[in-house]
C-alpha cells in the first residue's frame, strides 16, 4: 500500500515539531550557560577594573631632622590621615639610604589611604563627614586624584590595601609553575610513550592504565596531603616554597599530561609506524624519529592545559603551607612563596573593601594569565599541525 | 642455483606444500627458502604449512582471493608480524642460509636486507630528500654531505622520480600525487640497498596510469632486486611476475613460472581463479 506525499507530510510534521522543540531546548541550554558567563565577566570586570586605579596624593615631602625619627613630620598635618601609612614609614628609611637627601624637600605623588581609595571610588569606607570634606576640597584643587595603579603589578602583599600588588604571587606561581613542568612533563611524556608504543598489553599495564585515569580524578586536596607527607616531612623540601608547591602540582598534573600525550601518540597513524619500522628503525628511532615529533602539537596542547590546571589550583597549596602572607618577591625556589590563586584567597578572607576590589582585579589577572596560556596552546596546535 | 633446492621438471604437477623450482634452464639463484610455515593469529590459522623458494632478481606475484593470507605471508620475510602481539609462527624462513626468525637474528638487519613498500603509500611527513636521506643516514651508510646527497638522487634516478623531483627536494612527500608518492616510498626502500623489495598491493590505491608506471619499474628493478609482490590484480600478476603463486585459505595451491601458471593451471582451483569464476 502506498502513501500520498499528503499522508507522508501529515506524519512528519510530528516529527519535524519534535526536532524544532529539542533544537530549542538545546539552544537555551546554551544561550543559559553563555549567560551565566557574560555575567561572571561582567561582575569581575565591574569589581575588579577598579583595582588598577589608585588614589594617589601630591605630598610636598620635608626631609627634616625631625622625619627622621618621627616620619609623620616630614608632610603637613592635614595629610598625614590622607597618605598612606606605608609611604610615611618608608621616608626615615629612605634617609638612611640617601644621606643627602637631609634638609630638603620634594613635591611627590604618595599612595593615598586605602579609605580614600574607596571614597573616591563611592565604594564603602570608613572616612568621617569631616574627612571626606577634606578629600573632596583636595579633589577639587587637583592634589588628590585616581591614577594607574602601578604598584598592584609592581609590589608583593601588604597589610594595607594600597600598597599591596600581584608581583609576588605571579613570580611564585611562574617558579611553581616552573618546578612543575619540569617535573611532570618528561616523566608524563615518558610513561606515556612506554605504555603506548613499547608496553605488552597485559593485565599490569591495563591495571596502571586503570590506576592513571583514577588519579586524574582524586580530589586536589588529596595531593597537597601527600605532597605535605612525602616531599616536606620525608625528604624535607622546605615548606611553603615553590619547590614543594610545583612537586606537589605536578603529582596532579601527571595523569592529565599521560592521557593527552597517550592520546596524541595514539592519534598517529599507524602506517608511519609500519613505513618506519620498513626501513629498519628501532623501536626507540620509530619513537624519537616519527611518532613524538607528529604527536608534539597534541602534546603540548594536553600539557599546557594541565598547566593551566594546576595554575588555578590552590587547595594542595593550602596543605603545603603556599597560601600564606608573603610580602616578598620571592628570589629562589626553596623561599617561601606564594601563588596567584593562593593570593587571592588571602585577599579574599580580609574584611576590608579595598582588598575585595583586590580580590576582583587579582581573578583578572589569573584570568588573563590562563587565556593567554589557552590561547597560547590553540596557537601552538594550528603551528605545528600536519598533514599525513 | 641452489643445490638444496629441489629441481621439479615442467611435467610434475606441483602439489601442496612441496618446495618448487622451474626447470633448469630458468632456474635461478635462490633468495629466501621457506619450509612449513605456519602462522596463527590468536587461535585462527592464517598460514598452513607454506613451502616455498622465492628467486633472487625476479619478481614473484602472490595472487589469491582477500584473507588467503598472502599479505601475512608477505609480512613474515621481514618479520612485520612481530609488530602484532597475538600472532604466532612456525616453521623455516631461511635467507643466506640463516633462519630469520632465530632469536640472534636481529629484525634490524633484516629490514635492512629486505625492504617493505605497502599498500598505501605512506611516506614520511618530511621532506622528499629526508624521505630518501633517513634511512641510510640512521644506518650509518652515508658519513658525508656529499654521499648524501649521490645517494638520494641516485634512489630517486632508480625509481623513476628524479625528473619530476629534482627541483624540489625540499618539499614535503605528501605533497606529490599518490603515484608520485608511491616511488617516494620505492626510492626510500632501495634507498637502503636491500637485497628483496616486499610489495603488498603497491598500486591498488592508485590510477591506471601510474599502475603502469610502477609496474614499469618493477621490471626495470628485479635488475637489482628480488620482488615479491602481493597483487589482487591477476592482469598484474601475468604483466609483470615471473613466477606465481596463487594461495588459497593459508595455502599455497600452485606456484609457478607465470605463463604456464596462466595458460595451463595445473589445479583446478587455480584455473578457477584466474579465470574469474571466484576470488
Amino acid at each position: 500500500m502506498s502513501h500520498s506525499f499528503d499522508e507522508i507530510s501529515q506524519q512528519l510534521k510530528r516529527r519535524h515539531r519534535k526536532s524544532a522543540r529539542l533544537k530549542w531546548v538545546s539552544m537555551g541550554a546554551l544561550g543559559l550557560a553563555g549567560l551565566f558567563l557574560l555575567l561572571f565577566f561582567a561582575d569581575m570586570l565591574n569589581k575588579g577594573l577598579p583595582a588598577f586605579q589608585q588614589a594617589y596624593v601630591n605630598t610636598e615631602i620635608n626631609y627634616t631632622e625631625e622625619a627622621a625619627s618621627d616620619a609623620r613630620q616630614a608632610i603637613a598635618d592635614d595629610l598625614v590621615p590622607i597618605v598612606s601609612r606605608t609611604e610615611i614609614r618608608s621616608i626615615p628609611l629612605q634617609m638612611r639610604n640617601n644621606e643627602d637627601l637631609l634638609g630638603t624637600s620634594e613635591q611627590r605623588w604618595l599612595l593615598a589611604n586605602g579609605e580614600v581609595d574607596q571614597y573616591l571610588k563611592g565604594n564603602r569606607n570608613s572616612l568621617s563627614e569631616e574627612e571626606r570634606a577634606a578629600v573632596d576640597a583636595r579633589v577639587e584643587a587637583g592634589q588628590v586624584e585616581l591614577a594607574f595603579n602601578s604598584t598592584f603589578f609592581t609590589e608583593g602583599d601588604s597589610k594595607t590595601s594600597e600598597s599591596a600588588g600581584i608581583l609576588a604571587a605571579v613570580v611564585g606561581t611562574i617558579m611553581t609553575m616552573i618546578v612543575t613542568l619540569a617535573i611532570s612533563f618528561p616523566i608524563g611524556v615518558m610513561t606515556a610513550v612506554y605504555l603506548e608504543e613499547f608496553a605488552p598489553d597485559n593485565r599490569f599495564t591495563q591495571a596502571i592504565e586503570i590506576n592513571i585515569n583514577n588519579l586524574a580524578a582524586i580530589p586536589s586536596i588529596l595531593f597537597g596531603l601527600l605532597g605535605l607527607a612525602i616531599f616536606i616531612n620525608f625528604f624535607g623540601v622546605p615548606r611553603s616554597s615553590p619547590l614543594a608547591g610545583g612537586m606537589t602540582l605536578a603529582l596532579m598534573t601527571l595523569p592529565v599530561i599521560i592521557i593527552s600525550t597517550r592520546a596524541a601518540l595514539r592519534s598517529v597513524p599507524d602506517s608511519i609506524r609500519h613505513a618506519a619500522f620498513g626501513v629498519g628503525c628501532s623501536r626507540w628511532q620509530v619513537v624519537r624519529d616519527h611518532v613524538l615529533p607528529l604527536a608534539m602539537p597534541g602534546i603540548m596542547t594536553g600539557s599546557i592545559i594541565g598547566l593551566a590546571q594546576a595554575m588555578g589550583e590552590t587547595a594542595p597549596l593550602i596543605i603545603v603551607g603556599m597560601v600564606a602572607f608573603i610580602p616578598d618577591v620571592g628570589a629562589s625556589f626553596t623561599e617561601a612563596a606564594t601563588v596567584m590563586p593562593a593570593q587571592i584567597f588571602t585577599w579574599a578572607g580580609e574584611p576590608e573593601a579595598a582588598f575585595v576590589e583586590k580580590t576582583a582585579g587579582g581573578i583578572l589577572v589569573l584570568l588573563a594569565v590562563l587565556i593567554s596560556l589557552n590561547a597560547f596552546a590553540v596557537l601552538l596546535r594550528k603551528k605545528f599541525e600536519r598533514r599525513w | 642455483m641452489n643445490s638444496q633446492a629441489p629441481v621439479m621438471t615442467e611435467q610434475e604437477t606441483p602439489s601442496v606444500g612441496q618446495p618448487y623450482t622451474r626447470n633448469e634452464q630458468a632456474c635461478h639463484d635462490l633468495s629466501i627458502r621457506v619450509r612449513d610455515l605456519n602462522l596463527w593469529y590468536s587461535k585462527n590459522q592464517a598460514l598452513k604449512n607454506l613451502s616455498i623458494d622465492l628467486f633472487q632478481k625476479n619478481v614473484t606475484a602472490l595472487i589469491g582471493p582477500s584473507g588467503c593470507g598472502k599479505s601475512t605471508f608477505l609480512r613474515c620475510l621481514n618479520r612485520m608480524n612481530d609488530l602484532i602481539p597475538s600472532v604466532r609462527t612456525e616453521g623455516l624462513v631461511e635467507m643466506d642460509g640463516l633462519d630469520i626468525n632465530a632469536q640472534k637474528m636481529d629484525e634490524i638487519a633484516l629490514r635492512r636486507r629486505v625492504g617493505m613498500v605497502f599498500q598505501k603509500p605512506n611516506p614520511f611527513p618530511k621532506s622528499i630528500f629526508e624521505n630518501i636521506a633517513y634511512a641510510p643516514r640512521m644506518h650509518d651508510m652515508v658519513s658525508r654531505k656529499v654521499d648524501q646527497d649521490e645517494l638520494v638522487e641516485r634512489a630517486l634516478r632508480d625509481a623513476g622520480l628524479w625528473n619530476e623531483v629534482k627541483d624540489k627536494l625540499q618539499e614535503p612527500g605528501t605533497s606529490l600525487s599518490g603515484g608520485q608518492q608511491q616511488r617516494l616510498c620505492i626510492a626510500r626502500a632501495i634507498a637502503v640497498q636491500p637485497d628483496v623489495i616486499l610489495m603488498d598491493e603497491p598500486t591498488s590505491a592508485l590510477d591506471p596510469i601510474s599502475t603502469a608506471t610502477i609496474e614499469d619499474l618493477m621490471d626495470k628493478l628485479k635488475e637489482q632486486f628480488t620482488i615479491v609482490t602481493v597483487t589482487h590484480n591477476m592482469q598484474q600478476a601475468a604483466r609483470v611476475a615471473d613466477y606465481t603463486a596463487f594461495f588459497h585459505l593459508g595455502e599455497i595451491i600452485e606456484y609457478n613460472d607465470t605463463k604456464v601458471m596462466f595458460s595451463t593451471p595445473a589445479k583446478k582451483k587455480t584455473e578457477d581463479y584466474i579465470s574469474g569464476r571466484y576470488g
